[in-house]
């Protein structure tokens, strides 16, 4: 059985509809990525999926269970750990209050403990900066600091939208490093990505989606090498 | 904490530099400048004339500048979260205040410790009695506004924000209108009985131990401070930490106000025919110390407890807030509790410094406190406090030395004032920050 399954969502906002019935899967293990162009759907599939919208009709299952009318709240609480996409840390808390928000459904004071420095031995630098306002750290620091309050939670599937937006090149490598890391750890990850390139290169499978609808889906190896993904997606050629 | 959008400054001069109206406008800020001017000859001479009376007034001015402090933490924590201007706040000021009234009137809860323990001594028993009826007045309050939030605010929240507001008056129509009714609080104004006799102390009375206590604390929590900011520069993240500790805070703002208070009132100096001789009450120290208290006990909870981090949290961005298993609408409700808890303890202390009760008395400190939130920068605790001191200051030396029937014309007109050149406020951030 797979760890998340969308079957056929519908999601809309007022009266505009953004998701035209998807489905897809997420196994246990995997790295899914969600590729497309801007307005394509992902980030409205990712909050449908974490309840911050309500679908239409369709059906999100987790873990065995049916999420689709529960709360945000509810949601993390089983593991289910979106990343926003922009970061949205919390930028008047500091860095190590934000990371406390990330175990907020956390009771056991040790662990949380130990989950921080957990994320301190993979951001060495967020432990510099420690005590500083989150809004003062730089880009590649706050996303940073965006992936870290997320594995506060003790996730087991991380919901992640676009994390290489608006980073250098470099940190860009870094990030997508520790997604890497991360999955390795045991941690299930579905990927939203602009950056088709990376996102295919620590993926297990993908989608491809365009217009509220899944277009084409299989192995990332598979899709990279498909030339309509690679004349829309990875610039031609 | 962004950076400031460039080319918009701290300073709103933006209504001198419109070529449209600018004459008037240019008149009318020489209007106020003048006025400003007059105002500090006004005071500067009554401080010269008689520099005992001023410095009275000044004190006075602070203990109606703390009642109105922690009216403003109300206004200024609830729109921090959920953007409403809570115009019922004064209304919960009111329903404390009546709570107060029938605890002491009819219960005579301020006196239950004597009836357990009879052998207890007198002034134990006052201050256990005074705590629990400002205690019972917080917890009604604060009932009293989760309700409110419940069943006014929350159906409204992802409505327009003006439908909020608009309720928000009517609210506050319906807890004054109620109150008249004569099965609730009638209409009449009613006397109010104190939870303690007053006792006023000057320069015989009061202890030399107190003064000497009160400086010691507030110097060893400044010296502390100075110490923890001077290592957390240095990149101490424990010293930076402590730095924040409300504790040190409590220290500095406690200390600090009761020993400038009690050595103004303890000190009697003679000097060329004037005598300097204050005195403080017991009511006026206890509105000090009860506001200071509840103030810090607020930055503690917001700032060190797992519910006042999700409510920082909440108010910066709640869909993020969510996204971290944050209950936000909890979150809300027990902002409101906080805010209404204060109002509460605040509508004690007005009794028991005005000793009266009246089912409208929450309208007029309501917007002053409404006024000092705005003054103080709306979201800001530390605003709310400052904008509540400058408040009750403005307030008491207007009516002492401008002009009495005009005390609150010249107060209200401090929030046109501050709108005018400083419109954020003053520990307020610059708007259109949070993107």
């Amino acid at each position: 059985m797979a760890l998340l399954e969308i079957k056929n969502l519908y999601v809309s906002y007022g009266s505009i509809r953004a998701l035209h019935g998807i489905s897809f899967k997420v196994e246990e293990g995997e790295v899914v990525t969600l590729i497309g162009a801007n307005g394509a759907g992902k980030t409205t599939t990712l909050k449908t999926i974490s309840g911050l919208l309500r679908p239409d009709k369709g059906q999100i299952v987790y873990d065995g269970v049916d999420i689709t009318r529960m709360g945000a709240d509810a949601i993390v609480r089983r593991g289910l750990i979106h990343v926003p996409e922009g970061r949205r840390i919390f930028a008047p808390l500091t860095v190590r209050e934000n990371l406390e928000m990330g175990a907020f459904t956390r009771k056991d004071k040790h662990e949380i403990e130990e989950s921080m420095e957990r994320v301190f031995t993979l951001f060495p630098r967020l432990k510099e900066r420690v005590e500083q306002p989150g809004g003062t750290l730089s880009g590649g620091e706050q996303q940073m600091l965006a992936v870290g309050r997320a594995l506060m939670a003790k996730p087991r599937l991380l919901l992640m939208d676009e994390p290489s937006m608006g980073l250098a090149p470099i940190l860009v490598e870094e990030i997508f490093e520790i997604i890497r890391e991360i999955n390795e750890q045991g941690v299930t990850i579905l990927l939203v990505e602009q950056n088709a390139h990376m996102a295919f290169s620590v993926a297990h499978r993908g989608y491809v989606m365009e217009t509220g609808v899944i277009q084409l889906e299989g192995p990332a190896s598979e899709l990279a090498e498909n030339p309509q993904v690679r004349e829309a997606y990875l610039g031609g050629g | 904490m962004g950076v400031r959008a460039e080319g918009s400054p701290s300073v709103n001069t933006a209504f001198l530099n419109r070529k449209n109206g600018a004459w008037l406008n240019r008149l009318s800020a020489a209007f106020f400048a003048l006025l400003g001017v007059g105002v500090i000859y006004v005071l500067g001479k009554a401080f010269v004339d008689n520099p005992s009376v001023f410095t009275q007034q000044v004190m006075n001015g602070l203990q109606l500048g703390f009642i109105y402090a922690l009216i403003a933490l109300g206004y200024t924590m609830i729109y921090g979260i959920v953007k409403l201007i809570n115009f019922a706040h004064g209304d919960v000021f009111m329903v404390g205040s009546f709570t107060s009234f029938y605890a002491i009137a009819t219960m005579n809860l301020h006196r239950w410790p004597a009836r357990l323990w009879p052998s207890m001594s007198e002034g134990l028993v006052v201050l256990i009695g005074t705590i629990t009826v400002i205690l019972l007045s917080m917890l009604v309050s604060g009932i009293l506004a989760i309700v409110m939030e419940r069943f006014a605010y929350r159906p409204l929240r992802n409505k327009p924000r003006i439908a909020a507001l608009i309720t928000a008056i009517g609210v506050s129509f319906f807890l004054e209108y109620f109150g008249a009714l004569p099965f609730v609080f009638s209409n009449n104004y009613i006397t109010y009985p104190r939870p303690f006799e007053v006792v006023v102390y000057d320069a015989g009375t009061i202890p030399p131990a107190a003064m000497i206590g009160m400086w010691v604390l507030f110097i060893v929590s400044v010296v502390t401070y100075i110490v923890m900011l001077v290592m957390g520069k240095k990149g101490n993240a424990a010293a930076q930490a402590w730095a924040r500790h409300p504790l040190l805070q409590f220290g500095m703002l406690f200390g600090g106000f009761l020993a400038v208070v009690l050595t103004l009132a303890g000190v009697k100096i003679e000097v060329g025919g004037k005598v300097w001789d204050l005195s403080a009450s017991n009511v006026m120290l206890v509105i000090m110390g009860a506001s200071i208290i509840l103030q810090v006990g607020l930055q503690y909870i917001v700032t060190q407890t797992k519910l006042g981090k999700a409510m920082r949290a909440a108010a910066y961005d709640k869909p993020a807030a969510r996204l971290m298993g944050i209950n936000v609408d909890y979150v809300i409700a027990s902002t409101f509790a906080l805010g209404g808890g204060l109002a509460g303890a605040a509508g004690v202390l007005y009794a028991t410094a005005f000793k009266q009760v009246h089912h409208l008395m929450g309208i007029i400190p309501g917007l002053k406190a409404f006024v000092a939130a705005v003054i103080g920068g709306i979201g800001s605790i530390p605003g709310a406090f400052v904008g509540g001191l400058i408040m009750g200051e403005t307030e008491v030396l207007a009516a002492g030395f401008i002009s009495t029937p005009m005390r609150d014309a010249i107060a209200f007109s401090m929030l046109i004032v501050v709108l005018l050149v400083w419109p954020q406020g003053i520990f307020g951030e610059p708007p259109g920050e949070k993107v």
